[in-house]
Formats: structure tokens, C-alpha cells, sequence
């Protein structure tokens, strides 16, 4: 009996947010005292093995098909299930991404067991033998609520919240063993393929970018975005908002900062004009710094934020850039 | 066309969240309710499929009575027949609710209008977020899934899904009858007219009684992730605080 660690990658490159559910896995095996085993869907992960046994995986099984060239939930579904079958594992974990979010539902839905998404590190009560029942605990509302839950299944299905691990090589690596294996496709997995793929070349993304100047309801108009445009641009960063602004029409919904839209990990977080409501704030608390400028002293992100500059922001956020200016002159 | 919304009763809480005293949900004493914006959007998509290619709009909840409020929402934006699945008040877990959902469309599909080409829900409820209930019914059903929709037209007999997942955009093409999860930012969702909110006062919510057992994960607790402390500087009032906040930016290294 293992803990399954579900690989997420696009074409063979790994999706950061692999390596945090990998060592998850790896703490949850060394828990119930049992191996850990990883794996990868598509021949174009093959040359990832290597590297995930230094996280601690000691065999990498790796589903080999024609239709698992690139990302499909019913592919990588049925690549686990038939894992399931062979290995029998006693948990089954992955990213708490979209796509290992998607993937788990799937292999849940074929077994018709539970699943739990989104589950945090601590608090993690596995029982004696297979059967008990596992407490842990996972997040909801995006991250602001947590929610202690009791898991009854043979087979525990579950991904990692996610940057709730960090993840960390093994103190004793192992050589993981590459396993090849043919899965059981349905169908379906011929009809729920990706029929066309671009890929953006991404610059600066609101995800990624060190600065993000957000600006909320208080920004008044998509014209009144011009002055927080300017100061993004100065200090090399991107414009973020709430979702008042998208659902005004002010501005497109990929700027949107919070649970249903882009968490950021900036630098800097500017918050012009939004009142920090629990769902914006989810999205924007991964920065290191949040400067709030808000006319009102009591706004919910004022009272969070590092730094506040209580005014009006079409007065305030012009008079930054013209210091900005003035000091690099 | 055919088209069924599944959408779900939430609290919508503004600067925290608040618990009941047993900790068995949030205290809503003083909130509204609403659902998740994925949710607002899958029915915004229903009703632009049904506008383009004619055929009707089903909106439906498993939840309790209260719930009614979320249907009407729904039949005000022009929804022409809603549904309830009434629960006992707990919320259920995914498994039974993904039953429930699918026992109400079997119920739905027997009767004179037959099947839906297409439900449609939302990526993930805004309060519990299991990222599967859909999943789940699309399996029970045996009709083709994809989730986290950002695109969504319809050709014939196909409905062509385009969605983004870092930096990847991917298209897929599902032959009807089919399940889709969309994620806000598909489109725009329209507001009630005044004409929609005064019919959807007479609006018939149809009940129908779920099926199925409850599933193997159960809450046991809700509990308030502990409060990040504040250190809060107030750089000043108004234009005079700029020279401040160019001092923070470049201790930060940022100039
Ligand atoms: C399930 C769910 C998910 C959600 N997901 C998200 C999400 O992903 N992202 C998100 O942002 N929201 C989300 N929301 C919405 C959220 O609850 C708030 O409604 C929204 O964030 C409010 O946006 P806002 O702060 O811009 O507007 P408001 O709350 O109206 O705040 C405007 C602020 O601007 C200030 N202000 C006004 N004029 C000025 C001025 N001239 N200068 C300076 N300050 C000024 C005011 O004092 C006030 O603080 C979600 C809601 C739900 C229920
Ligand atoms: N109680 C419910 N009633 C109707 N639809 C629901 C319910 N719960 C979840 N859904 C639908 O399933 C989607 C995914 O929910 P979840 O699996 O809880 O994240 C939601 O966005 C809704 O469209």
C-alpha cells in the first residue's frame, strides 16, 4: 500500500504546484509509514522521474498513450484508476489546481467515493488501519473559512491546498524506479481531447507580477483606470481590480483580483478605492506589502493593509507617480 | 435548445466571516445571500444559448426552501422554469448533492420536453468549492464534461469549450447532450429588468424530492483560519503622504 502523488505538467513541464502536493504526499506517507509513488501522464513527462525521486517518490509510474499527448481530465483519469486498480494505494494526492482539482473529481466520479479538495497540511488524523476514517481539514471560500471534514473511504482521494506546503527535497532521496504502463481508456477519452491549444507567451501577468496597482469602485470609470495605468507602468508592474469594476464593464475580468478571479503574489499590493471584502482580500493578501488608499479611514482594507494613505485616490495615486518621477530624475 | 443551470443558495458575507456558535455555518444574521459569480455566469451562458438558438432555460437548486430566492433571481433575468430540490437544511456533501441533481434531470428529462442539451454549472460553489459536483452528475448521466469554461458557443450538435489554465489555452468540442463548468469572465451577466422582477414574483418553483444517500465525506466543524496580526502605518492624509509612500517603494528596492 502507497500514497499516489498525481504529477501535474503541461507538455511535459512541471506545474510548480506539483512539487507542493508531491511533498504533501511524502508527509502523508511518512505518517502512515508507507511508500510514496508519483505519476505522470503522457510520454512527454518521462524525463521528469529523475527529479521527482529527489521529492521523495520512489517509483514514478508513467501512463504511456496515444491520446494522453497533451492535458485531458478523462485521460488522466483513467491513467489513476487503473493505477488504483493495480497498486491499490491508500491515498490518491493532487494539486489543488484547476486541473488536479478537475482530475480528482473525475477518478471520484468513476469510483463513486469522495473527494476532498483543497486540503491543508495540519490537523491531518489518519487512523490505525485502512478503514478508519481520516479527519483533516480543508479551505473554503477560497481560503478565508476552514472546514474540519471526516473522510470514510477505501481508497482517500484529495488534493493540496495551494502554497500551504513548501515544497522540500527528501532527506533520503529515492532512485525512483520508472514503471511505463498502459492505462484502460474509456471512450470518452477519445472525445474530451483537446482539439486546438495555443499558448500565450506571458509577460508580466497579474499573478506574477511584483507590483499590481488594484483599483476598485472608487476608481468611478474605466477612464479613471488612466492614473493607476501610469503608476503600474513606472514601477513595472500591472493594473488588478475587484469585481465591482468587472461587473461595471470597467475593466476585463482578467485583471480581476480575489476568490473568483487572480490570486497575486506581488511585491507591492496597491488597493485604490476598494474596500477590502473577504473575497477580494483572499486574492490579494499573497502580496508582501498592501498599501490601502481609501477616502475612508474604516474601510476593511485599511485596517489590514501595511501602509494606508487616507485621501482621495485621483488626488493620491498621480502624486505618487510625479514623486516617483521626481526622485529618478 | 434545451438548457439546465444548476446554481447554489450562499451567504454573501462582506469584510469577515462570522461562525454560528456550534460552528456549523456561517452566521448570517446579518447577511444576504447570493451565489457563487460562476454560477451568475453559467446562467448568464444559458441564457444566451437559449436567445441564439431558441428552446427554454431551466434553473435548479438542491437546497432548502429559502432557496426560492435564488429561483426567482434566476426566473427575473428570464429563466422560464425553475426547480427546487429541498433539503433538510444541513447542506449535504458533494455525493448526495451530485445524486439529488442527477435524480431531479431524470425526473425532468421523463416528462413531455425531454432531454437537456446541455446543464451547465458553475466551476465551484462559492462556499464550500469541492470543484465537483458537476463532474460527478455528468458521469451519472454518461454525457461528456469539461470544466472551468472561459468559452462557450454552440454548432449543431456540438458545443465547442475553450478555457485557460496557465498560460495554455485549450478548445474542446463535446457532442450534445453534454455538462459544462464555466468560470466568471465568460461573459458579463445581464441585471434584472423591472419587467423580469415582477413576473419572476409569479414564477412556479417546481419541487421535486431528492434521491440518494449521503456520501462519504461529512463536515464536521467550521472554523475561522487565524487572524494575520495588522501593522498598520498611516502614510499621512491625501497628496502630502506621496513623498511616504516613495520612501516605502524604495526601502522595497522598487525605484
Ligand atoms: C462568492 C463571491 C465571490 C467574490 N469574488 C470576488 C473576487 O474575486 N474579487 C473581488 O474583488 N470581489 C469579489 N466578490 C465581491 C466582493 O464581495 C465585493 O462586492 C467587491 O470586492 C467590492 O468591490 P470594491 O471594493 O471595489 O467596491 P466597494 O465595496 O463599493 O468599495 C469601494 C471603496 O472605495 C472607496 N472609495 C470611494 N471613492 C474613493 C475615492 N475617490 N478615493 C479613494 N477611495 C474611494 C470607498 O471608501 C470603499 O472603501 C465576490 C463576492 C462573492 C459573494
Ligand atoms: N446545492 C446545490 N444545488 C444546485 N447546484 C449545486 C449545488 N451545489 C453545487 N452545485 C453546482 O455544482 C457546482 C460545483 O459545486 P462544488 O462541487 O460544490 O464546487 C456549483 O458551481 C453549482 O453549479
Amino acid at each position: 500500500m502507497t500514497v499516489l502523488a498525481l504529477i501535474e505538467h503541461d507538455r511535459g513541464r512541471l506545474v510548480p504546484a506539483a512539487l507542493e502536493s508531491l511533498t504533501f504526499g511524502r508527509q502523508l506517507a511518512d505518517r502512515i509509514g508507507t511508500e510514496l509513488e508519483a505519476v505522470t501522464i503522457g510520454s512527454t513527462a518521462d524525463g521528469l522521474a529523475a527529479h521527482l525521486g529527489e521529492f521523495g517518490a520512489a517509483t514514478v509510474h508513467q501512463a504511456h498513450h496515444e491520446l494522453l499527448a497533451d492535458f485531458s481530465a478523462d485521460g488522466w483519469a483513467d491513467s489513476v484508476v487503473t493505477l488504483i486498480g493495480t497498486g491499490n494505494p491508500h491515498a490518491v494526492v493532487a494539486s489543488g489546481t484547476d486541473r488536479g482539482n478537475e482530475v480528482l473529481a473525475h477518478v471520484a466520479a468513476r469510483l463513486d467515493a469522495p473527494f476532498v479538495a483543497n486540503v491543508l497540511p495540519t490537523g491531518l488524523e489518519t487512523g490505525a488501519d485502512r478503514n478508519s476514517p481520516w479527519h483533516l481539514t480543508r479551505v473554503r471560500w477560497g481560503g478565508s473559512l476552514h472546514e474540519r471534514a471526516v473522510l470514510h473511504a477505501d481508497v482517500k482521494l484529495m488534493t493540496a491546498a495551494l502554497h500551504r506546503v513548501d515544497a522540500e527535497r527528501a532527506d533520503t532521496p529515492g532512485p525512483a524506479t520508472p514503471a511505463p504502463f498502459l492505462p484502460v481508456l474509456e471512450e470518452r477519452a477519445a472525445i474530451t481531447i483537446v482539439r486546438d491549444r495555443v499558448e500565450r507567451t506571458a509577460g508580466v501577468t497579474l499573478a506574477t507580477a511584483s507590483v499590481v496597482v488594484g483599483g476598485g469602485r472608487g476608481v468611478g470609470s474605466p477612464e479613471g483606470f488612466a492614473p493607476l495605468e501610469d503608476l503600474a507602468q513606472l514601477l513595472g508592474g500591472v493594473v488588478g481590480c475587484s469585481r465591482a469594476v468587472t461587473n461595471n464593464g470597467w475593466r476585463n475580468h482578467t485583471d480581476q483580483v480575489g476568490q473568483t478571479g487572480t490570486r497575486i503574489s506581488a511585491d507591492v499590493y496597491f488597493a485604490c478605492g476598494i474596500s477590502g471584502a473577504i473575497q477580494h482580500w483572499v486574492g490579494a493578501s499573497g502580496a508582501k506589502c498592501i498599501i490601502a488608499i481609501n477616502t475612508d479611514p474604516g474601510a476593511n482594507i485599511v485596517t489590514k493593509a501595511d501602509y494606508a494613505v487616507i485621501g482621495d485616490l485621483h488626488e493620491v495615486v498621480p502624486a505618487i507617480a510625479d514623486e516617483i518621477r521626481r526622485r529618478r530624475d | 435548445m434545451r438548457v439546465l443551470i444548476c446554481i447554489k443558495r450562499v451567504p454573501a458575507p462582506g469584510a469577515r466571516i462570522n461562525l454560528t456558535a456550534d460552528g456549523q455555518a456561517v452566521d448570517t444574521t446579518n447577511l444576504g445571500f447570493t451565489m457563487s459569480p460562476h454560477e451568475e455566469c453559467a446562467l448568464e451562458a444559458g441564457l444566451a444559448l437559449v436567445e441564439t438558438h431558441g428552446g427554454s432555460a431551466t434553473a435548479l437548486t438542491v437546497g432548502r426552501p429559502e432557496a426560492e430566492e435564488q429561483l426567482r433571481y434566476a426566473a427575473s433575468l428570464g429563466v422560464t422554469s425553475v426547480v427546487l430540490v429541498p433539503t433538510d437544511g444541513n447542506d449535504w456533501d458533494p455525493q448526495r448533492t451530485a445524486r439529488a441533481i442527477t435524480g431531479a434531470v431524470e425526473h425532468l428529462e421523463a416528462g413531455a420536453d425531454g432531454s437537456f442539451d446541455l446543464i451547465i454549472f458553475g466551476n465551484e460553489s462559492a462556499d464550500s468549492g469541492g470543484f465537483q459536483v458537476g463532474v460527478r452528475v455528468a458521469r451519472a448521466l454518461d454525457r461528456p464534461v469539461v470544466t472551468g469554461a472561459k468559452g462557450l458557443t454552440v454548432d449543431e450538435d456540438v458545443a465547442s469549450i475553450r478555457r485557460e489554465i496557465d498560460g495554455v489555452q485549450e478548445v474542446y468540442e463535446l457532442p450534445l447532450p453534454a455538462v459544462v463548468g464555466v468560470k466568471e469572465g465568460i461573459n458579463l451577466p445581464r441585471y434584472p429588468t423591472m419587467k423580469g422582477r415582477l413576473t419572476s414574483r409569479k414564477a412556479t418553483v417546481d419541487a421535486i424530492n431528492a434521491t440518494g444517500e449521503a456520501g462519504g465525506q461529512a463536515m464536521v466543524t467550521l472554523l475561522s483560519p487565524p487572524e494575520v496580526a495588522s501593522h498598520l502605518v498611516v502614510l499621512g492624509d491625501g497628496v502630502t503622504a506621496a513623498p511616504a509612500v516613495v520612501d516605502v517603494l524604495d526601502e522595497l528596492g522598487l525605484l
